[in-house]
């Protein structure tokens, strides 16, 4: 086989990408369980730990860099290195949402939580539970899996409606919940973006494999839908 | 997808034999008019002998013999009544060793003018000639010194300026670029962007890299098939698509670095 290194090179920017997307995924599943447990160490210690994801992103997205400069790819390595720039970008944008949660942990200070959590892990494991399979589909570069998991953002989008009716059902008996609802409102909201980008990673890995650049249309709308019923 | 393209060369059906030799199979193309069209491929699958198909440079060859159609602006240069010499005056050539001749850089320029019995201002064709070739500047205060003392990206810039100074409307490059240094090359690349505003180039690179930086379309070469020693164009389509997203396996393996 030609090209010998350069394989290896494009085995370790997976790798790379693999390692990015655990972090993340801890962090997300940190996060919740932080605010879960009203522990706000937990929260401060994901907070800090975003730096790492950051530096992960650079790392990796220098390496790519260097193998772009140095290798001249084409055709599938150009697309496959391409997909992995915008990968580690939506990566670290998802470790910003663990973060984002982690915050309002800390923000929300003494204040316990308006009621306790059950859907809002769930959204949680559901969204790194598909970004888990989305990156062992790119890593495979397997684009029929990578097409079939975005419909599952449905799911998401359903938890999500379900959060967003409770909480307001506890706004309309009590206004002086607000404050406590729109904190978990936005914890929700954190989860169902995240679980959204899993689908940017999934179009990546169709584009390598098919050299098609388009949207994978999951019924992104269902939330929106459902409030006008 | 050469719709929005005037077309100067047709190619039907050409196949092309050396003795018994069958070295090209079957090939249909055609060439944009005004664009920069690249013909890579692995070594020894044809592409300089395609290339010299049009401008029938292959005559040159005794044993050769071509079938099918070369058509420029419609009309079939390998017509029996078409005078060859003819042909090459409109489809100029550039090799792939800067081959200027033991002349002066002026009389180099001028050469192929005279011969063609040129009436106008030659000293104005030698300079227009060479400014279009990049070179003007570099070399005139020394137009009478030999051609031979030049640089090989000089004097490769000054066999482009010999090619021009004949007025053809096509200009066939031959791995133009193989035997210069990076700057060098990069100055040629440059120099093709410039020519092509008045002259249609189809060339012949090893160098992929080249292929994607500098031209238009690629047509992709390879033996038809396997235990097959006959060239043919297995996919042609425009640069960007042949370098992202090819749609032949083989294209995909060979921009990718893993043929062979």
């Amino acid at each position: 086989m030609l090209r010998k290194t350069f394989e290896t090179e494009i085995q370790q920017v997976k790798d790379d990408v693999l390692v990015l997307g655990s972090m993340v995924e801890k962090a997300l599943l940190d996060s919740v369980d932080a605010l879960k447990k009203r522990d706000i160490k937990a929260s401060e210690k994901i907070f800090a730990e975003d730096q790492a994801i950051n530096g992960k992103r650079f790392e990796i997205e220098n390496k790519l860099m260097v193998l772009i400069a140095t290798q001249q790819p084409m055709a599938r390595d150009l697309r496959l290195l391409a997909s992995a720039l915008e990968i580690i970008s939506e990566l670290e944008r998802m470790g910003d949402y663990a973060k984002g949660i982690a915050n309002i942990n800390i923000r929300m200070g003494d204040e316990p939580l308006l009621k306790p959590l059950i859907d809002v892990p769930r959204m949680a494991q559901k969204g790194v539970d598909m970004l888990h399979r989305a990156l062992t589909a790119f890593v495979n570069e397997d684009a029929e899996t990578a097409k079939k998991i975005p419909m599952e953002d449905d799911e998401v989008d359903a938890l999500y409606n379900q959060v967003y009716r409770e909480l307001m059902t506890f706004i309309i008996q009590d206004p002086k919940t607000i404050e406590r609802a729109n904190w978990l409102l936005w914890v929700a909201h954190n989860l169902e973006r995240f679980a959204d980008r899993v689908t940017n990673i999934c179009e990546r890995t169709v584009f390598i494999v098919t050299g098609e650049m388009k949207e994978i249309k999951a019924t992104d709308d269902e939330f929106w839908k459902q409030q006008k019923q | 997808m050469l719709q929005n393209h005037e077309i100067a060369l047709s190619v039907n059906n050409l196949n092309v034999y050396y003795g018994g030799f069958h070295a090209l199979e079957d090939i249909s193309l055609e060439i944009p008019a005004r664009q920069i069209t690249a013909i890579i491929g692995p070594s020894g699958c044809g592409k300089s002998t395609f290339l010299r198909c049009f401008n029938r440079m292959n005559d040159l060859v005794p044993s050769a013999r071509v079938q099918g159609q070369v058509l420029f602006y419609g009309q079939n240069i390998y017509d029996p009544k078409i005078n060859p010499v003819e042909v090459r005056r409109h489809i100029g050539m550039v090799f792939q060793k800067p081959n200027p001749f033991p002349k002066s850089i002026y009389e180099n320029v001028a050469y192929g003018a005279r011969i063609n019995g040129y009436k106008g201002d030659m000293d104005e064709l030698v300079e227009r000639s060479l400014r279009a070739a990049a070179l003007w500047d570099e070399v005139k205060d020394n137009l009478k010194k030999s051609a031979l003392a030049l640089s090989g990206g000089q004097q490769q810039r000054l066999c482009i300026a010999r090619a021009i100074a004949v007025e053809p409307q096509v200009i066939l490059m031959d791995e133009p670029a193989s035997a210069l240094d990076p700057i060098a090359t990069l100055k040629i690349e440059e120099l093709m962007q410039e020519l092509k505003k008045d002259y249609t180039i189809v060339i012949v690179t090893h160098n992929m890299q080249q292929a994607a930086r500098a031209s238009d379309y690629t047509a992709m070469m390879m033996l038809s098939k396997e235990g097959s020693r006959a060239g043919t164009v297995i996919e042609y389509d425009r640069t960007d698509a042949i370098f992202t997203r090819p749609k032949d396996k083989r294209t995909e393996d060979y921009v990718t670095g893993r043929f062979g």
